[in-house]
């Protein structure tokens, strides 16, 4: 027989002790915590050791190189010349073509999407931007190869005939002979940065067009029931309002360019030397560097790639933070309130 | 009880006048003013164009022609426009026909690239043993009724599949890590995989070469190739489905913990379920991307003509790898297999992307 004494209890008095109000986590929950949180440093040291493993594997190139392998044009393992001056400048060739191709482009498919097309049209024409996109980037080398290098070759001779002056577009070879040239005009950063601009119309467009998409609707209004015209509502509302995105957009599509390889690769016909000229045949670029170049290297060749990886690594890595602060501060809306 | 409250508010017409019909005033539309200058600006600035471009400068190139053309139609254009409209109009004028113009370039790059790939590859499409045979000892210059495909389709499945194995667990991981449990960890994650989302693709294959292959010394194989693909993947499943788990909404989640559901469970029971079809898409979208990947398979595969289910000894090719060596063996015949091998892999993407599509309009009808 159990008889609490109840009488006895409540003589003793008991010190209150407040109860927690959060009591903790139970313990399926610190399982559940626990094995979250380590797939996600996992993924943190994994992505994290990325970075630091091509600097760490750079160490052995710069300190035999030295600053020569920034300034250094020629790529000849053999003679001992390593460096990758004529390199960089290749990728930024490629990568500034593809922008400047791509970015009117972009901006006018991703006007055209949220203030010209029909309604009925948008929701496909959207679909149809990120179909494109998803398109690997070997069909658009392919492309550019076999099919946009025979039609390009001549806006390439004509701008090297009429704006030969500007060494951008200069080629050693007389562009005016009746039997001219033809293959000093192929193979050029010009003719792979168009093939990249391919794959960064998509990228920009999207990000433009969700940018414009939400220009506030009364500020619309009000340019309206003042007498816009369609083109007055972009000029004094959209293209204000999607500035950052603009800017955003073109950043991303710069990072995607810089690091294109296979359609790059495809393209180009090898050549180390810093030149202005982007239709004249002969450049490259650091990720088709690496990726003709990996197979037969040495671990010290193997190094000085790696090394340049790195340096691709880190351009790449701060574009795309500048397009992320960019296409971060334009979706926030914080435009609208300046 | 019903009240009926109905009362004659129309008035009826007289009867004497015609009854007038009312016919809504289109909005918008064009105005013949519209059509005519604009058909009337296309035809004269194409004459125009022809004759200056063609005939009198003697330049060549169809693409110079029409980059002229649409320079000569946009000033006849403003000219034309300008004779009955103010400034303002003609500007308005100017950018539709810009804007428009700049759409139609992208869309017929587009439609370009289809088009020609398939066009080139038709001709292997047509052969059955494309889909069924290897290229084992079939030389590049061997005619199309010898050799195809299959080895590629069966290691792009196999190292895709590897790949998704892989990130798929990792991606939906870090994505709960960073929206549900959160705190300051879950802001690092996040930034390393938003910076990794840009990471150059050959990039990824370079590190799986230099430590998977180098390091601990495996051979290259299609799974190195599919680690590879794994580092491509992780970041953008990882990503998607963060978004994806951030607009379920917070009231389901504290009317799971406020019956007093464990996290785990409200996570397991709530969250992942209502978030599911945006997590397929995700997935799908990453698959998408990793098949067509080329630069980290080119490092770490190794390319090989015969059929391999073994991921883990000898090369193994996929489709991406196929195409840019037939297309670089200079041989016509082969390169006619890489276009076949590349209308094969647009329409995987393709199909990939259709039922991405199907999910997500699933999901918003629901």
């Amino acid at each position: 027989m159990t008889v609490i004494d109840i009488e006895s209890r409540m003589a003793e008095p008991v010190d209150d002790e407040p109860r927690a109000i959060d009591p903790g986590l139970s313990r399926e929950d610190k399982i559940f915590h626990g094995s979250v949180r380590s797939i996600g440093f996992f993924v943190l040291i994994v992505f994290g050791s990325i970075g630091v493993f091509l600097g760490y594997q750079s160490i052995p190139t710069f300190s035999h190189y030295g600053f020569s392998f920034l300034t250094e044009t020629q790529w000849n393992p053999e003679l001992d010349q390593v460096g990758i001056a004529a390199v960089i400048v290749g990728t930024f060739q490629v990568a500034l073509v593809a922008i400047v191709v791509s970015l009117p482009l972009a901006l006018l498919t991703a006007l055209y999407i949220s203030e010209y097309a029909p309604q009925r049209l948008k929701s496909s024409l959207v679909s149809l931007v990120d179909l494109m996109a998803a398109i690997p980037s070997i069909v658009y080398g392919a492309w550019g190869f076999a099919f946009l290098q025979e039609h390009a070759k001549y806006v390439a001779r004509w701008l090297s005939q009429y704006l030969g002056w500007i060494p951008f577009f200069s080629v050693d070879t007389d562009p005016n002979a009746a039997l001219w040239a033809q293959t000093q005009f192929t193979a050029s950063a010009f003719i792979a940065g168009l093939a990249v601009a391919m794959m960064t119309i998509p990228m920009a467009c999207a990000v433009m067009r969700g940018v414009f998409a939400q220009a506030p609707v009364g500020e619309r209004e009000a340019a309206v029931a003042l007498g816009a015209t369609r083109w007055g509502v972009i000029r004094s509302v959209v293209l204000p309002f999607g500035r950052g995105g603009i800017i955003g957009g073109s950043m991303l599509g710069l990072g995607r360019a810089l690091g294109e390889t296979i359609a790059v690769l495809l393209i180009i016909s090898p050549a180390y030397d810093i030149k202005w000229s982007v239709v004249e045949v002969g450049t490259q670029t650091t990720s088709s560097l690496i990726a003709g170049l990996f197979g037969e290297a040495t671990s010290f060749q193997l190094s000085a790639l790696l090394t340049a990886g790195f340096v691709l690594f880190i351009i790449t890595l701060v574009v795309n933070m500048i397009a992320a602060v960019f296409v971060g501060r334009s979706r926030s809306g914080s435009i609208t309130e300046a | 009880m019903t009240v009926t409250l109905e009362r004659s508010v129309r008035q009826d017409p007289p009867a004497d006048g015609p009854d007038p019909v009312d016919t809504p005033r289109t909005v918008g539309g064009r105005t013949r003013d519209d059509v005519f200058s604009l058909a009337g600006s296309a035809a004269g600035s194409l004459a125009l164009t022809w004759l200056v471009f063609t005939i009198i400068l003697g330049w060549t190139g169809r693409l110079g022609f029409v980059i002229v053309w649409f320079i000569v139609f946009a000033a006849l254009y403003a000219a034309v426009t300008s004779w009955t409209n103010p400034r303002i109009a003609v500007v308005d004028r100017l950018a539709s026909a810009l804007v428009t113009a700049g759409a139609a370039t992208v869309g017929i790059a587009l439609a370009s690239t289809v088009i020609f790939t398939v066009v080139n590859g038709i001709d292997a499409l047509t052969h059955i043993n494309f889909y069924t045979d290897d290229m084992a000892g079939v030389a590049p210059r061997d005619p199309l009724t010898q050799g195809g495909i299959l080895h590629a389709i069966v290691g792009s499945f196999i190292m895709v599949g590897i790949a998704t194995v892989v990130s798929l667990p990792l991606g939906v991981g870090t994505a709960i890590y960073i929206t549900e449990v959160g705190s300051r960890g879950g802001k690092w994650v996040r930034t390393v995989v938003e910076a990794m989302i840009g990471l150059p693709d050959i990039l990824a294959g370079l590190f799986v070469y230099v430590t998977l292959i180098l390091a601990l010394g495996t051979q290259r194989s299609g799974f190195a190739a599919g680690m590879a693909l794994a580092i491509m993947m992780t970041p953008i499943i990882a990503r998607s489905a963060e978004v994806q788990l951030r607009v379920v909404p917070g009231g389901l989640r504290e009317a799971g913990l406020a019956l007093g559901a464990t996290r785990w469970r409200t996570v397991k029971g709530i969250v992942v379920p209502t978030a599911k079809a945006g997590l397929a898409t995700a997935l799908i979208l990453g698959i998408a991307r990793a098949v067509g990947e080329t630069a980290p398979v080119l490092i770490t595969s190794g390319a090989s003509t015969f059929l391999n289910f073994n991921p883990l000894s000898e090369p193994m090719n996929s489709l991406p790898l196929f195409i840019l060596f037939a297309l670089r063996s200079g041989q016509p015949v082969y390169i006619e297999r890489g276009f076949g091998a590349a209308v094969v892999l647009l329409g995987i993407v393709l199909a990939l992307f259709v039922m991405a599509r199907m999910l997500a309009k699933n999901r918003m009808s629901r």
